[in-house]
């Protein structure tokens, strides 16, 4: 094997180990030039998948075209899915595997995506930790965000694209729409070259402030796509984190058929502006009301930012009504226990869908009996109110609450 | 004994387990199946005394509990029980001991209620002879020593009921009972709801108090007679120690009892508390029990606001009780805590202050040689467990490889509930926890009625009821192999099977005292 004797005795680690580690694996991979693959192996779970570790542990290097090498493997519990993309990460960084994949079994995904599906409420998962991963979608977000910019270190910035696609693939994120959020350009082209065979259903870019930042973007995602032959819909969500970014925001929302939807990100906003970030809002009032107006003249859905105080259930609940009620249609979470909350705080009230219910009755009325006036009792009801009634209807059905 | 052990003739019991008929030199029955076996006799006792051989001025103190050892007669291959109220805050036990090995004592039989991290010293006094065996909850070292066979004896695992059920039965003698109380007087009348060591109740030295031949008492709060309430009776007591210390209050209860924020964890919790108030089973008047673990806590929050949304009142709640239960009994949500052990610092205030707050003994609560017991009228039990299989059989006593990793406490005796529902996570660290078939069965599935994880909730077919309770519902109910091959299928198949060798270290008795299943060796 020519690349073996290139690089013999260079060594890759990648994962992590240790006591408060969990469902992940450290592996250290050193290439040789002769021996074979051979595998040691200290794991919590060894006495239940020892013989599946190692038999994985070859097949990954196989996969990667790598016949000789020493592979330890500290193992915290990880998954499959875990232990092959930190081998796999480990042998790239060994400089070994140009060029090749390890993919693990593709799973069949539930979920499904659509331009204008409900997005209540999407959960951020830190793209280099595999433990929050697992049971994600079981807590029933509207969408996951497999998060490769922000929570992620520079350092692992390798490490957790692979692990992320390997999510991708093996992970059952249960109805969820499955997004990632990418680097900024030019590092965001090696994620998306990582994640877009995978298929997820929408992209977000972060720190958008020019509609050109998107048009690279889409044009990145068409050129792998049509490379590889895939059809299925991929879509966009810029993120404007910055003054600039609010200014160019019916522009960037315009940019590309793929953009569904825009949301803002106040951290950075607000250091943009140099202003402390409250719990009410005020500060981002104008920048999150010109977005809502941007995305709806563009006809695309306006999300909003993140609850950052886990812990402030009443506070999160108060910032998501408000926020329903300046006209965005979700926002992110970073804890599970924020969705039901948000999920509560987007709902239409009881008194709402009871009205648009009766709105929506009296203009089938209307329809049925060829008359253009709609009526209520004794009220006229104007056109763009039966129009609000209608969609309130079909999404509350969508929320299951009619 | 040991070669005993070795050679002891193996029979299987109506659940297929092979187990051992003869244990540390005691022909045991095997277990002939849920409520087969009928008892016969009278119970034990101890012996008859004379108020002439006690003081008339009720002062039974001695200068120390070494003292108070040789009084009592401490001699070679007796049986020395003591508590686990302390927890692993506990000294007492662990000094008995030494104060035996000081004297040169051997072959002890310990008899704890529960052992604790705090008591891995009695390794090293095995390994010197001092203590012969331990016929209790084995963990963390002690667990380990038991599973590598180098205890000399069977290790026997036993419910608290269980552990009433032998003494009273007679199948364990106490020769001496060590009872640490955080607050007693002169007399041997003791509680554990005073002092600077307070635990809460003393339950669970009842038994032995009652039916050891002596009886110490050791305290670090000596009060003037009377000491009220007096949990436990001095007139059961042989002699009265007063030591600077019993144990380490930050260890005996936890400050504050923290709900868990694992979502996965607080959405198992959920579930559970919605599958009882789906069924029903949330009524007015009812009762429930769950314990201190992450998931119990959990569920218990959950259930106060159904129960506050829903106007309903609990009749009784049995505790191991918390903050938790505490606030729901003053809120009035409840009309008792009947409590076996008090896990924080609000459970031991409210025993000691509020009348609705009521110790319980292993003899109320869990005992199954009497006339009924209190778990089997409650309405609803949330449990935990190691492993459970796909015949609803359920594991709390050893880890998947077969190593002792927790007692039994009260477990066994919950699964008579009117609805015993064990709430896990479907997998830990890779390992799944719903399996074909149970390493170490310490719950006869027929008991065990619902498994709640974070991937759906399984019902026992026995339980048409329940079945046809949810029906309709938005609970996510599915069959148990179901779950069992997702989690397989996401764990990468099904896991190796254990490595055991055929040599029994210790056995689990259900709580008639028969033999349910044996802990093997583990291979080296």
């Amino acid at each position: 094997m020519s690349t073996a004797e290139v690089v013999a005795g260079k060594c890759g680690e990648a994962g992590r180990m240790g006591k408060d580690v969990r469902s992940d694996c450290h592996v250290t991979v050193e290439l040789r030039s002769q021996g074979g693959v051979t595998v040691e192996l200290k794991s919590r779970v060894g006495a239940f998948y020892g013989d599946a570790i190692r038999a994985q542990v070859q097949s990954v290097l196989r996969d990667l075209g790598v016949a000789y090498a020493r592979v330890a493997v500290i193992d915290e519990g990880a998954l499959p899915f875990v232990i092959a993309a930190r081998v796999e990460a480990a042998v790239r960084r060994a400089g070994a595997g140009e060029g090749k994949k390890s993919l693990p079994e593709k799973a069949a995904h539930k979920g499904g995506t659509a331009q204008d599906r409900l997005r209540r409420s999407r959960l951020y998962l830190p793209g280099a930790e595999p433990k929050y991963f697992i049971n994600a979608g079981l807590h029933g977000p509207d969408a996951v965000i497999l998060d490769l910019e922000d929570s992620v270190h520079a350092n692992e910035k390798d490490t957790s694209r692979v692990l992320v696609r390997n999510a991708l693939r093996e992970v059952d994120f249960g109805a969820a729409e499955r997004m990632v959020r990418i680097n900024q350009l030019p590092m965001g082209m090696q994620d998306l070259e990582e994640v877009v065979p995978e298929q997820p259903d929408l992209i977000l870019i972060p720190k958008v402030e020019h509609a050109k930042q998107v048009i690279e973007v889409d044009q990145a995602i068409t050129q792998i796509a049509q490379r590889l032959g895939l059809t299925q819909p991929m879509w966009l969500m810029p993120i404007l984190e910055s003054a600039l970014g609010i200014e160019n925001a019916f522009a960037i929302a315009t940019a590309s058929d793929r953009v569904v939807a825009l949301t803002i990100g106040l951290e950075d906003y607000t250091a943009d502006l140099g202003v402390a970030k409250t719990k009410t809002g005020e500060e981002s009032l104008y920048a999150r009301m010109r977005l809502v107006n941007a995305a709806r003249g563009a006809g695309l859905q306006a999300i909003d930012s993140v609850f950052g105080d886990v812990g402030d259930i009443d506070g999160l609940a108060k910032w998501g009504e408000q926020s329903r009620s300046l006209g965005f249609e979700g926002m992110g979470c970073i804890h599970p226990m924020q969705i039901p909350v948000i999920h509560k705080a987007f709902a239409p009230t009881a008194s709402e869908i009871e009205k648009a219910l009766k709105i929506v009755a009296a203009f089938d009325e209307a329809q049925a009996k060829g008359t253009g006036v709609v009526s209520l009792g004794s009220k006229m009801i104007d056109a763009p109110v039966v129009l609000r009634a209608v969609k309130l209807v079909e999404r509350a059905k969508q929320m299951g609450i009619v | 004994m040991a070669d005993a052990v070795k050679t002891a003739e193996m029979v299987r019991n109506a659940v297929g387990r092979l187990v051992p008929s003869v244990v540390n030199g005691r022909e045991e029955v095997a277990f002939p199946g849920v409520d087969e076996y009928r008892p016969s006799g009278k119970k034990a006792a101890p012996a008859v005394r004379s108020n002439a051989d006690y003081p008339k001025n009720g002062d039974k103190r001695v200068p120390d509990l070494l003292t108070a050892l040789k009084k009592c007669g401490l001699s070679d291959g007796m049986t020395i029980s003591s508590h686990h109220h302390l927890r692993d805050g506990d000294r007492v036990a662990l000094e008995a001991l030494q104060l035996a090995a000081s004297l040169g004592v051997k072959d002890l039989r310990w008899f704890p209620s529960a052992s604790f991290p705090c008591h891995a010293p009695v390794i090293d006094l095995m390994e010197r002879g001092v203590v012969h065996h331990i016929e209790g909850s084995m963990n963390g070292p002690l667990g380990d020593y038991c599973s590598h066979g180098k205890m000399r004896g069977h290790g026997v695992l036993r419910s608290h009921g269980g552990r009433w059920q032998a003494i009273q039965d007679g199948e364990v003698h106490v020769d001496i009972a060590v009872i640490a109380a955080p607050t007693a007087d002169l007399f041997g009348n003791a509680n554990g709801v005073q002092g600077k060591s307070a635990c809460g109740g003393l339950g669970f030295a009842l038994a032995d108090s009652m039916y050891a031949d002596k009886v110490i008492v050791v305290t670090d709060n000596l009060v003037p007679f009377p000491c009220v309430p007096w949990q436990i009776q001095g007139n059961n007591v042989d002699y009265v120690v007063e030591a600077p210390s019993i144990g380490d209050p930050s260890k005996i209860v936890s400050g504050t009892t923290q709900i868990t924020r694992s979502p996965d964890r607080l959405k198992i919790a959920q579930m559970v508390a919605q599958f009882l108030k789906v069924t029903g089973i949330m009524r007015d008047g009812f009762s429930f029990q769950a314990g201190a673990g992450g998931i119990a806590l959990a569920f218990v929050d959950y259930l106060r606001g159904y129960m506050r949304e829903a106007g309903v009142k609990a009749r009784f709640v049995r505790g191991g009780s918390t903050k938790y239960l505490v606030e729901m009994l003053q809120e009035g949500l409840m009309d008792y805590i009947l409590d076996g052990q008090t896990f924080d610092l609000d459970g031991v205030r409210s025993m000691g202050t509020d009348a609705r707050h009521i110790m319980t003994s292993p003899f109320t609560s869990y005992n199954f040689h009497g006339k009924g017991n209190i778990a089997s009228q409650v309405d609803a039990v949330v449990l935990g467990a190691t492993e459970v299989d796909v015949n609803f059989n359920g594991n709390v006593v050893t880890h998947s490889d077969g190593r002792l990793l927790h007692g039994i406490g009260g477990w066994q005796n919950c699964l008579y509930a009117g609805c015993t529902i064990l709430a896990l996570p479907s997998f830990r660290d890779r390992i799944p926890v719903i399996v074909d078939e149970v390493t170490t069965l310490t719950g006869p599935g027929e008991l065990i009625d619902v498994i709640v994880t974070e991937r759906g909730i399984a019902i026992n077919p026995r339980r048409q009821d329940l079945l046809d309770a949810v029906k309709g519902s938005a609970l996510p109910v599915r069959p148990i192999e179901e779950i069992k091959d997702e989690v397989e299928k996401i764990c990468g198949g099904k896991p190796q099977k254990a490595r055991l060798t055929d040599e029994p270290v210790a056995v689990v008795k259900w709580v008639d005292g028969t033999v349910l299943d044996t802990i093997w060796k583990v291979e080296e």
